[in-house]
């Protein structure tokens, strides 16, 4: 085992941690932070999405150690300071860009980061970044509004409705 | 002016908010105290004879509490199956058994053979390595034709054949249809493959067993759309506990896709194994074990003949199929094909004669079972194909031809058993050919062919059979279960409101749409009314959530009880304002006497009905909860038509979708918003069946896509924005609602139009000798087929 000392959504932790422990693991299971999901096994799905020092990170692609002194924001740890939806969030709930809800925190912190870069993307700029989460049930139709309209943009003239 | 409440409005979920901040409770969040952890062994061949397992190693290995092996379920229940399917011949469909371990043979890769059960996962994963299971390799049985054409390899010895089913249907109608076939002025005649499908739900299955023995109750915390179902399944069938020692839990459900519908081994086992270490006991399942225990979905082996008359009215239709049913019955399979599929073969033709006969097959691959659509995608594709063919054949429109033999009058009795109750298949086709803006297609396709590209326009229809359904007719065709579904309402002391649902809700928003129809009635805020749902403790016995029953049954039992509640609580205020309770008006929240002033609050109401001080006790009791169990007089059918443009990139074969609409006739409708989202997430799920999903194994069994590296998945630049629209609606006639279901809709309309489109690119292209292409079109299929 291995200490390890991380900021997440803000707040100083410190635990031991197996050599192989993944951040997902350890977000999940010592924080008890379960809104980062686990969706498969081959870094695909997107569902474990959390930023590290600011950058779209898989988690299940991160072991826990290599977090050392890092800065990691979870789904838990967007929302606005008095606890109100973030914009993107908003956007995600007025656009109904989520079902099960399963992929959508992955969803949101990669939307996050993709408006970070690139403050106001095409749809098919959108498109092409989510590559990398996968949603069951949406048809990514209205995740694709949702980022447009977090955005700023006018979602009525790129999606049909 | 759109609705801002109630019934009709687009209200916004309220389950989002948990879900997007990350407090969502799905199974693996939950963890009890105490528990230990499952890894599973897993047989990595198809087929073999189980000689012994040795777990000798692997019990000495650190934290190791417990080796279980099928020696252990000796004495247990098999896996039921629900649905009992007849021959041809009168005679039952044959049925295996399937443990809960494998015990003598595994029978597909991925059957469990044994499970440690250890303090950490990480323990129970390596020792479940140094399990050691002495298996002696047979040869596997894939192919389903070879399966049923030889007895030398059985999946199972004592059947004696792997022909689960030979079904007829409508057997009396065989001859008529094969004459009228045989007498036909023309017939179409098309083979093709419904592809093996994985559902794939974002969230894998997770189990957890708990059992305490201070009042020797069992829980299970499991994945499911159907925590009753389970509760019964397993309790009666495989484990023997009795409901009331038996609670199932099915929390925040990351999608189902029918495949969460069945009883899985993992969940008794979870079950009965902290009853036998007496600890709570975990298992979750990795996206690879995943692909290899999850019911499949599809897999079907068609041949369809069209037959017309010289004028291209349909005359006859007959289809035959084999089914693939995999190593064992999973929950509902034998029904697919059969009842959800055959009963649906009409689609909005009035073809006078039908046959259908679907040869049900054991093959040494993962169960198949119920799938998005289930049966009626099968359906759907083999029909709106094959007349897609027949259209290039007699060199007619084919939507012309479409229409020339719709059914246009209801209700109308089909030769397959149904009764459809209202429809309007041209409304939706003039409809489909607005939105989808037929018009413009001749200067797209010039736009694409100006790039290099073929650009194909492929339209459909189709109808389902949803509400599922009328207990008594289901029972008739095999059904071991009702399918009824049941609803308490609650009112609380103070006015607010509970109702607790037998429907699961798992993506499909009903904590937000159910409250719409329960606050109309009354005429009270939404945010009054909540729906619990998916804990057997705390909801009356109800049959969950698939065939896109639970507005439509599930609604209507929520509406009954509603009426119920309504009619005491007018009682009640008759007694308060002293007058007839004839006289009782209910609007907006408040009773009234008709033609008085006189009026008393719901919430004043409600608090007699708890503080009865002033109450009529001996007329009603107090309180005010009332209970309704709801069963269909019959199916619901939701129709529509489809169209999907392509573009094909006669280099590589490869094909994008570039436009898709659907027109939907869904009845009433509850909550637009949620209702185009279920279409929009259906649609992805057909284009991916398609274009891109597809479940392979080889000769010898081996599963080769069980990982998001191997099977296809629809990712966001895979898929266009779909225009829906669902305004042609003619109300089902005999739910209260008038509500049909739009769950599965998507998936069932769209796979047709987008092959039909693929085709019609290559013809636009002078490839006019491709007339079908296997789903998934991939590059490498369509241009094999462009070169012929």
């Amino acid at each position: 085992m291995t200490e390890v000392t991380m900021t997440v959504n803000g707040k100083s932790v410190r635990r031991a941690v197996r050599g192989n422990e993944l951040l997902v693991e350890f977000l999940r299971e010592q924080l008890r932070l379960t809104g980062t999901h686990v969706g498969c096994d081959t870094s695909q799905c997107g569902a474990c999405c959390v930023h590290v020092n600011g950058e779209l990170v898989k988690a299940c692609s991160m072991f826990a150690a290599e977090a050392e002194g890092a800065e990691v924001t979870t789904i838990e740890g967007v929302a606005n300071a008095d606890g109100s939806l973030n914009v993107i969030q908003q956007a995600f709930q007025d656009h109904h860009g989520l079902q099960c809800g399963f992929c959508t925190p992955g969803m949101v912190m990669s939307a996050a980061s993709l408006l970070k870069e690139n403050p106001k993307p095409t749809e098919a700029e959108v498109r092409h970044w989510l590559q990398g989460n996968i949603c069951r049930c949406t048809g990514y139709h209205n995740i694709v509004k949702a980022i447009m309209a977090a955005s700023g943009q006018d979602v009525a003239t790129v999606a049909a409705e | 002016m759109p609705k801002d409440h109630g019934i009709g409005a687009s209200t916004k979920r309220r389950e989002d908010v948990r879900f997007l901040t990350g407090a969502g409770n799905y199974t693996d969040d939950v963890n009890v105290w105490g528990q230990a952890y499952v890894a599973f062994v897993r047989s990595d061949v198809a087929h073999g004879t189980l000689n012994g397992v040795d777990t000798a190693e692997a019990e000495a290995m650190p934290g190791v509490i417990r080796v279980f092996t099928g020696k252990d379920f000796e004495g247990v229940g098999s896996i039921p199956c629900g649905w009992q399917i007849t021959d041809r011949h009168g005679e039952p469909m044959k049925e295996p058994p399937h443990p809960v371990l494998a015990q003598g043979k595994v029978r597909h890769v991925g059957d469990p053979i044994a499970a440690v059960v250890a303090e950490s996962l990480q323990e129970a994963r390596d020792a479940a390595d140094a399990v050691v299971a002495d298996i002696s390799d047979l040869p596997a049985v894939v192919d389903m034709k070879q399966a049923v054409a030889s007895s030398d390899t059985l999946v199972h010895d004592d059947l004696g054949t792997n022909l689960c089913y030979d079904w007829g249907f409508v057997e009396e109608n065989r001859e008529a249809v094969d004459k009228a076939i045989q007498e036909a002025a023309h017939v179409t005649t098309l083979e093709l493959v419904n592809n093996r499908l994985v559902a794939n739900p974002m969230e894998p299955r997770v189990a957890v067993g708990d059992y305490s023995r201070a009042d020797d109750m069992s829980t299970l915390y499991t994945t499911s759309q159907n925590p009753h179902v389970i509760r019964l399944l397993m309790g009666a069938f495989v484990l023997g506990i009795p409901e009331h020692k038996l609670r199932v839990v099915a929390p925040d459900v990351g999608g189902g896709f029918g495949t969460k519908i069945f009883h899985y081994a993992e969940e008794a086992f979870c079950t009965f194994a902290a009853r036998q270490i007496k600890r709570p006991v975990k298992w979750t399942s990795t996206r690879g074990e995943a692909f290899m225990s999850d019911a499949h979905g599809r897999d079907h082996v068609t041949k369809i003949e069209l037959a017309m008359d010289a004028e291209n009215n349909f005359t006859a239709l007959r289809t035959e199929t084999y089914a693939n049913m995999g190593a064992y019955l999973s929950t509902f399979a034998p029904s697919v094909p059969t009842w959800l599929h055959g009963t649906l073969m009409a689609g909005n033709y009035k073809t006078p004669l039908i046959y259908v006969n679907v040869k049900a097959v054991f093959t040494n691959t993962v169960p198949v079972d119920a799938y998005r659509g289930a049966g009626r995608p099968e359906a759907t594709y083999q029909l709106e194909r094959v007349i897609d063919k027949a259209a290039r054949e007699r060199g007619v429109d084919p939507m012309a031809l479409r229409r020339q033999n719709f059914i246009t009058e209801f209700p109308y009795a089909t030769p397959v058993a149904v009764e459809y109750d209202t429809g309007d298949y041209n409304a939706t086709l003039d409809k489909l050919e607005e939105i989808a803006d037929l018009a413009g297609f001749d200067k797209r396709r010039a736009e694409s062919e100006a790039k290099g590209k073929l650009r194909g326009l492929g339209i459909n229809c189709y109808i389902e059979a949803c509400g599922i359904a009328p207990s008594n007719l289901v029972g008739q065709l095999g059904a071991r279960a009702g399918l009824y579904e049941s609803a308490t309402v609650r009112v609380n002391a103070t006015g607010s409101i509970s109702v607790m649902t037998g429907s699961h809700s798992h993506g499909q928003g009903h904590e937000t749409s159910f409250p719409q129809v329960v606050a109309e009635m009354l005429g009270i805020p939404e945010d009054q009314v909540d729906i619990v749902h998916g804990d057997t403790a705390n909801t009356p016995m109800g049959m969950g959530t698939y065939g896109s029953r639970s507005i439509a049954v599930g609604g209507s039992a929520m509406v009954r009880a509603t009426e119920k509640i309504i009619n005491k609580a007018k009682k009640i205020a008759a007694h308060l304002m002293e007058a007839a309770e004839a006289d009782i008006e209910l609007k907006d929240g408040a009773f009234s006497v008709a033609g008085t002033d006189k009026s008393v609050a719901w919430g004043d109401v409600c608090l007699a009905a708890y503080v009865p001080h002033n109450y009529p006790l001996e007329d009603i009791e107090p309180g005010l909860e009332e209970t309704a169990f709801y069963d269909p007089s019959n199916f619901t059918y939701p129709s529509g038509a489809y169209c999907c443009e392509v573009e094909v990139d006669p280099e590589t074969g490869h094909v994008t979708v570039e436009r898709f609409a659907a027109a939907d006739d869904f009845g009433n409708v509850i909550n637009p918003m949620i209702v185009e989202g279920q279409v929009h997430g259906g649609v992805a799920q057909g284009i991916g069946q398609a274009l891109l999903e597809n479940c392979v194994y080889d000769e010898t069994g081996q599963l080769l896509s069980a990982s998001y590296m191997d099977y296809a998945m629809p990712r966001a630049d895979n898929v266009p924005m779909v225009t829906v629209d669902h305004s042609c609606q003619t109300p089902c006639t005999h739910n209260p609602l008038g509500v049909k279901g739009c769950g599965e809709a998507g998936a069932i309309g769209s796979p047709p139009s987008v092959i039909n489109a693929v085709i019609d690119a290559l013809h636009s292209g002078g490839f006019t000798h491709v007339t079908h292409i296997d789903m998934p079109a991939t590059p490498n299929r369509v241009w094999a087929a462009m070169q012929g």
